[in-house]
């Protein structure tokens, strides 16, 4: 049986211009998969232009990897056509960043759930419409009396984000890819829309890869992380042995890097080395290079993957005592 | 130590046409220099409503209805529109929530500070003026070559700077961050905190820092004032709030934070935020608090000083005889 989600050493680059010769690569040689049957939570963490927000568009079939291939249950989603396309834009959904931009104003928000009722033809009729939108939406903690027939702007953003998770779920899709779902909503409301996501995994199996910068929420909610900078995967496996026990200096940093509500644990006196200006002409070794404290010699060249343990591998020279193994086997040592 | 800043009893309401909506409702609170205060709380607490009025930046429908915002000896409330315009950066700085989209892309970023400075000195020499700015971008670590360049030209971190760069620029004695780092991640997060707390030494101002990242407030101030409907609910310091949070609310909100100990285990805090249009009687936490008694519908707690220094707004601890 074909997995869900297969990427074969996927790069994108983006090209500024025709004649421009400046390229950047987002995403460098990544390859994951997805099983089927066993629908898990995946994180892809990373700071601004690591290269999430181009993966997500890749998964989506908004845009097409400039090499390697994507698979949904083993068909290259570049080449879908009629039913087969109709089917992965269905099982294939999204959640975006911005509670507020997704809304149209001008309708109530039960026309973001009606027209996708509508263009996949998920029902016979208004009543079985209006029972699929209200399961959706019960199933999200929301109280369908107090959301139908509304407008977005007198909704709040939790329950705005929440909509979102509804509609995606109106369509029972069998991957969903959140990206940022919770930046841009309060604390006390993060938990809830976690919580929303978990039981999506749990009750209704799907699987889910969710994108974020914040590796508190990934820690309480993810099984596997992988971790991104400049497009290429610093660390990856466990997110209780990345999170605890991270071994790269990037993710040291970051994980260094997080506030966390203790007083005990201070930020980190780690220095933050180079200005983001910086570091943007990096030749082909390590992208992390130029801003690591351990820089050596080495690390003109590219890194390869050496596995820690049976679930943690790292893209750096300070392990490379450790075996070995190719980019493609790193799905392997993802727990589900 | 005199206070720097002392806000008393401020009010204001927002007249919509479902009604007057109370935004605040008589906050009183002080700060001396070099004091860095946290103000936490949910969305539509009445944290930027805060800000914008300290600032007098409240447009219609909106309205300060009472209270008084003394920097220094001045009280703002009191001063002329003129006035205001010169003592707004120059007294009191206000970096606003996205202030990195708030620059103007087809400005070099040198003539926006440089406007800054001439708004308050117009006979300003012009090479004085650079050096100024020069000096401003250096103290948030950006390079001179930043003044000649567009807002394009930077990141997000180096916009956000940039914007704390011109906050400084008069040496205010007091700034008001508010979310300043919300749509930034982690790594540049703590870059951009640890220059405004450096900036924040040179000057000697003090800063109040609006957010409701309760991680970020253990990392960054000295006192935490939590709000609730329009109304503070607790000031403590930092160890106080995050040992021992005395009011109901507070405690909801440490124990809905995520830690490394606790995984899986997600605590929202239950319910809604309440609609200011239609406050609930008494104290407008009752619905949702654990501890409510019969006297929270009736009556509404008053801003105590318990005996450890902390203010609380809640019955459960007795005002004193």
């Amino acid at each position: 049986m074909p997995d869900l989600l297969e990427l074969k050493n996927v790069t994108k680059t983006y090209s500024r211009g025709v004649l421009s010769r400046t390229s950047t690569t987002a995403l460098n040689d990544v390859s994951l998969k997805l099983a089927e049957n066993e629908p898990t939570i995946m994180t892809v963490a990373g700071e601004s232009g690591s290269g999430k927000t181009t993966l997500a568009m890749l998964l989506l079939g908004f845009i097409t990897p400039t090499s390697g291939q994507i698979l949904y249950q083993g068909q290259d989603i570049s080449r879908l056509s009629g039913a087969a396309r109709v089917s992965f834009r269905r099982e294939v959904q999204a959640v975006f960043q911005d509670p507020f931009a997704v809304f149209n104003p001008f309708y109530t928000v039960d026309h973001l759930l009606t027209v996708p009722i509508k263009k996949f033809k998920l029902a016979k009729n208004k009543a079985e419409a209006r029972d699929r939108m209200e399961e959706a939406l019960t199933a999200v903690g929301l109280r369908p009396e107090d959301i139908l027939g509304r407008f977005p702007h007198q909704l709040s953003g939790g329950q705005r984000q929440r909509i979102n998770v509804a509609r995606a779920l109106v369509l029972k899709p069998k991957l969903l890819v959140a990206d940022e779902p919770v930046s841009m909503v309060d604390a006390s409301l993060r938990a809830n829309i976690l919580e929303t996501l978990r039981s999506l995994q749990r009750n209704h199996g799907v699987s889910i890869i969710y994108i974020t910068h914040d590796l508190t929420t990934a820690y309480h909610i993810a099984k596997s992380i992988i971790v991104l900078y400049r497009g290429s995967v610093m660390e990856a496996g466990d997110v209780d042995a990345v999170i605890k026990n991270p071994q790269h200096p990037y993710t040291r940093l970051l994980i260094d890097s997080i506030p966390w509500p203790d007083l005990s644990r201070r930020w980190g006196e780690t220095e933050i080395k180079a200005r983001e200006s910086e570091g943007a002409s990096h030749g082909e070794g390590c992208k992390f290079a130029p801003r690591c404290p351990f820089a050596m010699e080495q690390c003109v060249t590219p890194p390869p993957l050496f596995q820690l343990n049976k679930h943690q591998a790292t893209s750096c020279y300070l392990h490379a005592t450790s075996p070995q193994i190719a980019s493609e086997q790193l799905s392997e040592l993802l727990p589900v | 130590m005199n206070p720097v800043l002392q806000v008393i009893d401020l009010q204001v309401s927002y007249y919509t046409d479902t009604g007057r909506a109370i935004a605040l409702n008589g906050v009183t609170l002080a700060l001396s220099a070099g004091e860095k205060l946290g103000l936490v709380g949910e969305s539509g607490s009445g944290k930027s409503t805060m800000a914008l009025a300290m600032m007098r930046m409240i447009k219609p429908p909106g309205r300060i209805e009472g209270g008084q915002v003394i920097v220094g000896d001045t009280d703002l409330t009191k001063l002329s529109n003129d006035d205001m315009l010169k003592a707004r950066l120059s007294k009191i700085a206000y970096i606003p929530q996205g202030a990195m989209n708030s620059l103007n892309p087809v400005m070099r970023i040198g003539d926006q500070m440089a406007d800054a400075i001439r708004a308050h000195d117009p006979k300003a020499d012009k090479f004085a003026v650079e050096d100024r700015c020069v000096g401003a971008l250096e103290s948030v670590d950006l390079k001179p070559s930043v003044y000649k360049m567009y807002a394009h030209e930077l990141s997000g971190g180096m916009k956000q700077r940039v914007c704390i760069a011109i906050g400084i620029l008069l040496k205010p004695q007091v700034i008001i961050a508010d979310e300043p780092t919300s749509a930034l991640d982690v790594v540049t997060q703590r870059q951009v905190m640890e220059t405004i707390d450096r900036v924040q030494k040179q000057i000697g101002a003090a800063v109040i820092l609006i957010g409701h990242d309760m991680g970020l407030m253990a990392q960054f101030v000295d006192k935490v004032a939590v709000m609730y409907a329009g109304r503070l609910a607790e000031m403590s310091t930092v160890r106080q709030m995050f040992t021992t949070p005395a009011h109901p609310y507070a405690q909801a909100l440490i124990s809905s934070l995520p830690s490394l100990d606790n995984k899986g285990v997600f605590q929202g805090i239950p319910g809604l935020a309440p609609s200011l249009l239609r406050l609930p009687s008494g104290c407008a936490f009752h619905p949702r608090c654990p501890h409510a008694m019969d006297v929270c519908t009736t009556k509404r707690p008053e801003l105590e000083t318990l005996d450890d220094g902390r203010r609380v707004a809640c019955h459960l601890y007795p005002e004193k005889a």
